[in-house]
């Protein structure tokens, strides 16, 4: 295992911001922390760093117990959200400060430096400083100036958090093609669920300061282990006190047998797909549910007629938390 | 003939002043020449006037004047206790707009406006405070009247908002994650400061300084009371202009008057270039 987090514990004054934190990540692999904003993910990361001391519990980076080691001495390179870039210093320069810091050699430097340059596709930008970059260029030198000091392992906290969302998608990719070249185990924190199912080997749900599951994207896609996770990956609706996905419930015009009947009280066409709003005799809710536009067109329903709805087996499906339910008809009223 | 280098060099300043003129309409070349005009009356004209003043007495006249062994000994001191009022601005400073930036404490506004008292206050007030405190009935039995810890004290009263001030509003605007970066990547508590705090602060620092050398200079208000203007000792430059005026002579008061230009002079263009390579960085 590349980092082991035992009872990792930490408050800020009366807010807990991780409770009793376990968590095995193993060498090599790229892993999402995801959670919403205020959920702990981004201190955990920071403590794994160092740049954050725990309250309770231990942190072991590549076996050794770092959990009183400073920053400095953990071989943890990191990535921020707003680049920390060394704004006095050119890019070249910024990436060899690490190297530069540990006295290393000027030939190796420079050739290290080079090197890294290409990886991250910004050789031609050796001598600008950070402030003539763009924010993806800058994100990629910085991870460039992580990776110098080859670090066992790499955090980047909200690394695409700044950028606006095509440069987002381009570079999330890029991270992906990355890891796959230079196989540092790497970990990063996001609140996106696109990001982390896209680009991640394993995904670790962080909130409230607990973890809530871990596993792969198809892991938490398929088998979400709570009401939590499942609304958390994408668009959710309640059908029968499940909380099951808009996209996954089949509608047909005839009654069928283990059919749920319903009355479809709106039609909203966003795009390709089609969204119904159906009333069903057993919920206070309407059940939302989303359908490719010509299947649409096939079932031929409008608001006002009735409609059956039912849940094909393999579709992942939580028991619906109470509270939360209640908190969705609060909203809708 | 020019070479290669020469056009090179002289081509964006060509480019700038051509900008320049093409923005100039009627309206903007009236508030160009008022403002030449109202910069001439104000400043131009009359230091200009100074400077023909001290070259009146001719070379030799000039020459004599600076060679004052009371007329040296003021100027000395004058710019040796205005360059350790500095370095001691540097430092404290520098201390105290980390404390007000990083640092969350009771009674930090209450600072935040303290600092700026001197800005605020007439000098001839410090000078009495002063006096008051560290003269001889002081309260305190720190008494440093008639030294030339007394032109110091009065230097470093005058000067402690300007390295402050300067330093504040960039510091505020250096990400505290660039530090935690710095720190991840191997640097020690001392090579972060040396290699990414100082470097980033120095154009703030260095405006700063200059504004306090300046400042401190030309004071006059706060150290005329507790310094005792002893010939020799304690007599700082602008009390001599003073004396020599008193005299009547004023062309060897404009001469060294024009000292003190020149010194201003040299201190404003180094702030300048070095505001302008701040401005390069962004």
């Amino acid at each position: 295992m590349s980092i082991d987090i035992q009872g990792v514990g930490k408050r800020f004054g009366s807010f807990v911001a991780l409770d009793d934190v376990n968590l095995s990540l193993p060498t090599g692999q790229l892993t999402a922390l995801l959670g919403p904003s205020g959920g702990g993910k981004s201190t955990l990361l920071r403590i794994i760093a160092g740049l954050e001391s725990a309250d309770e519990g231990r942190v072991r980076i590549e076996g050794k117990d770092a959990t009183g080691l400073p920053a400095q001495k953990r071989g943890v390179g990191f990535v921020f959200q707003h680049y920390a870039a060394f704004t006095h210093m050119s890019v070249a320069k910024n990436v060899a400060f690490g190297l530069e810091i540990r006295h290393r050699p000027k030939e190796e430097v420079r050739e290290r430096v080079d090197e890294l340059l290409r990886l991250v596709h910004l050789e031609q930008f050796a001598h600008r400083l950070p402030s003539q970059l763009s924010g993806g260029q800058r994100q990629r030198m910085a991870l460039a100036r992580a990776l110098a000091v080859e670090p066992t392992v790499l955090l980047l906290d909200e690394p695409f958090g700044a950028l606006d969302a095509q440069v987002r998608k381009e570079l999330r990719q890029w991270l992906r093609r990355l890891h796959d070249e230079v196989h540092v185990t790497t970990v990063f924190v996001t609140h996106d669920q696109e990001e982390a199912l896209e680009v991640a080997d394993q995904i670790v749900v962080i909130n409230e300061g607990r973890v809530e599951q871990i596993g792969t994207p198809d892991e938490l896609y398929d088998a979400p282990a709570n009401d939590f996770v499942m609304r958390f990956l994408g668009p959710t609706t309640t059908l029968a006190g499940l909380v099951v996905r808009p996209h996954d419930i089949g509608v047909v015009a005839l009654p069928v047998n283990g059919a749920i009947a319903g009355t479809v009280r709106g039609v909203h066409r966003v795009g390709f797909e089609v969204r119904l709003t159906v009333q069903t005799s057993e919920a206070r809710e309407p059940a939302v549910v989303t359908l490719p536009r010509s299947r649409w067109v096939e079932l031929g329903v409008d608001v006002g007629d009735p409609v059956w709805l039912r849940l094909p087996a393999d579709a992942a499906r939580t028991p619906a938390d109470a509270a939360h339910v209640g908190g969705v008809v609060g909203v809708a009223h | 003939m020019t070479t290669l280098a020469d056009s090179a060099a002289r081509t964006p300043l060509r480019g700038r002043r051509a900008a320049a003129r093409s923005t100039l309409t009627r309206g903007t070349g009236v508030t160009l020449g008022l403002s030449v005009l109202w910069l001439s009356v104000l400043v131009l004209v009359p230091l200009g006037a100074v400077v023909a003043a001290a070259a009146s007495g001719g070379v030799a006249g000039a020459w004599s004047v600076l060679t004052n062994p009371q007329t040296l000994a003021a100027i000395t001191l004058t710019v040796g206790q205005a360059a350790l009022v500095t370095v001691l601005n540097v430092v404290v400073g520098t201390a105290i707009a980390w404390v007000l930036v990083r640092d969350r404490f009771v009674g930090k506004r209450a600072i935040e406006v303290i600092i700026d008292v001197p800005f605020a206050l007439p000098t001839i007030v410090a000078g009495l405070v002063l006096l008051g405190l560290y003269g001889p009935r002081s309260p305190v039995g720190v008494d440093v009247a008639n030294t030339r810890a007394a032109v110091f004290l009065a230097f470093a009263f005058v000067t402690l908002p300007f390295v402050v001030r300067a330093v504040q509003p960039v510091l505020e605007q250096l990400d505290p994650d660039v530090e935690r970066a710095a720190r991840s990547l191997g640097a020690s508590g001392v090579q972060t400061w040396a290699r990414v705090l100082l470097p980033a602060l120095a154009p703030a620092i260095a405006a700063g300084a200059a504004m306090s050398f300046a400042r401190a200079v030309s004071e006059y208000g706060a150290l005329v009371l507790i310094s005792g203007n002893l010939a020799l000792r304690t007599e700082v430059t602008s009390v001599r202009i003073l004396t020599y005026i008193e005299n009547g002579q004023l062309s060897e008061a404009a001469v060294v008057a024009t000292v003190l230009l020149a010194i201003a002079l040299v201190v404003l263009v180094a702030l300048d270039l070095l505001q302008r390579r701040v401005a390069r960085r962004g």
